[in-house]
């Protein structure tokens, strides 16, 4: 279920964090619990626990004491903040370093961002 | 804190072969521990002398901080579960009502749950049963037995792909409801690999390697692309191994990258893949016994 090359907490980290960006995770919903994700990832509960630990670092997820996890007031529009900073590194970088190697320039880029647009039915925001 | 299970200056020796060569080696628990090698490492051994089913030539093993030998105080609290187990004759439910008497933490409930999830009739005779369902009898011994520490050799001779990850569901599931010290001898690496926390591994008797699971995942990276960028990238740092083909290779790197290293392989438009678990063990198996060799760009 999940990839071999990235570290397993940080992948653990990842779908909750996309989980939350996405808004299925809710503010103030309950995050599932180290075993449950363990028994759903069939990973170590501590491994489980590290991905979460991770969220908590980054203020995404908090602890209310004897009843579990929690997503953070905040927590989806933090995210997409950090999220919006990493897109051109994440995205828009690798595809000019491919756009260079196949020789399309910018005009052809821009058109053919244009057209995939169009095909999606345009961009939803 | 004393560790569950500590290993010092371990050697056994069967004739004119040694086993195990002065193995040093703590365990804590809580913790699922990987115990991984080739075939003929040394990994049964090791169990056997941890569970006082077998001797040392040489070196102390302490569980509890005290000699298991001969120690049914500590016994009790462990259980083994060997890859030719072998088992009196009788009947599957007489194995358990047994193990039920050994065993303090023994859930008979669970072994109840256990023998339907893994289809093993109760009222069979032992020697009646196939090589999987053998397999599958010390497995519900070992999980039901619920002890402190559980050490599984290779349990899974014969199980299907099914069975196997069974297994590891109900042992994640034991696991998660009552933490305690797991071991678990296994080559099928990649499919152990997620449920494990620390690895040891051991090579012609020696330990090669005893790290927390997640750093071994990072610890090499394979780096493809053009032959000259990838000399440039790797110049300077350990390499394991090296594939050409046409103008490409491929090599795999030992250590970890920071984010510099990172913008350097995209500027240089090589790819970059970390290693599994698994792969990382093989290396560092060939490392062991030199059949690759470690080379460093100057």
């Amino acid at each position: 279920m999940l990839d071999d090359g990235a570290p397993i907490f940080f992948q653990v980290a990842e779908r909750l964090s996309d989980d939350i960006a996405e808004g299925t995770l809710a503010e103030g919903d309950r995050v599932p619990s180290t075993n449950e994700l363990a028994a759903f990832y069939r990973i170590n509960p501590a491994t489980a626990a590290k991905g979460i630990n991770m969220l908590t670092d980054n203020g995404l997820v908090e602890k209310r004491r004897g009843i579990g996890m929690f997503v953070t007031a905040g927590a989806r529009a933090r995210l997409l903040d950090a999220r919006r900073q990493r897109f051109a590194e994440r995205f828009v970088e690798p595809m000019l370093t491919e756009a260079n190697r196949l020789g399309i320039d910018g005009d052809a880029l821009v058109s053919l961002i244009r057209e995939s647009e169009h095909a999606q039915g345009g961009i939803k925001i | 804190m004393t560790p569950t299970i500590s290993v010092t200056g371990l050697t056994r020796r069967y004739r004119d072969q040694l086993a195990l060569d002065d193995v040093t080696v703590d365990i804590h628990g809580p913790c699922i521990t990987g115990l991984l090698g080739r075939n003929g490492a040394g990994k049964s051994t090791l169990m056997r002398i941890i569970a006082s089913q077998e001797f040392a030539s040489t070196g102390t093993v302490r569980v509890f901080g005290a000699s298991p030998v001969e120690n049914d105080a500590i016994l009790r609290r462990m259980v083994l579960v060997r890859e030719d187990q072998a088992f009196p004759d009788f009947k599957v439910c007489h194995a358990l009502r047994a193990a039920s008497w050994f065993y303090p933490n023994w859930s008979a409930e669970l072994a109840e749950t256990l023998l339907s999830d893994f289809d093993l009739p109760a009222n069979r005779m032992i020697k009646k049963l196939s090589r999987g369902m053998r397999s599958a009898l010390g497995i519900v011994i070992g999980l039901a037995a619920q002890a402190e520490i559980t050490l599984f050799d290779e349990p899974y001779a014969g199980l299907d792909a099914v069975a196997r990850q069974l297994f590891y569901d109900r042992l994640l599931a034991g696991y998660a409801e009552r933490p305690s010290t797991v071991i678990l001898s296994t080559h099928l690496i990649d499919e152990a690999a997620d449920l494990l926390e620390q690895v040891v591994m051991i090579d012609r008797g020696r330990i090669v390697l005893d790290a927390a699971a997640d750093d071994v995942r990072g610890s090499a990276t394979t780096v493809s692309g053009p032959i000259a960028a990838v000399e440039e990238f790797v110049a300077g740092r350990p390499t394991w191994d090296r594939r050409r083909m046409a103008s490409q290779e491929s090599v795999v790197v030992a250590g970890t990258f920071d984010n510099g290293d990172w913008s350097r392989a995209r500027e240089l438009h090589l790819n970059l893949e970390s290693l599994s678990l698994q792969q990382v063990m093989v290396h560092a198996a060939g490392q062991a016994s030199g059949r690759s060799k470690e080379t460093t760009n100057a």
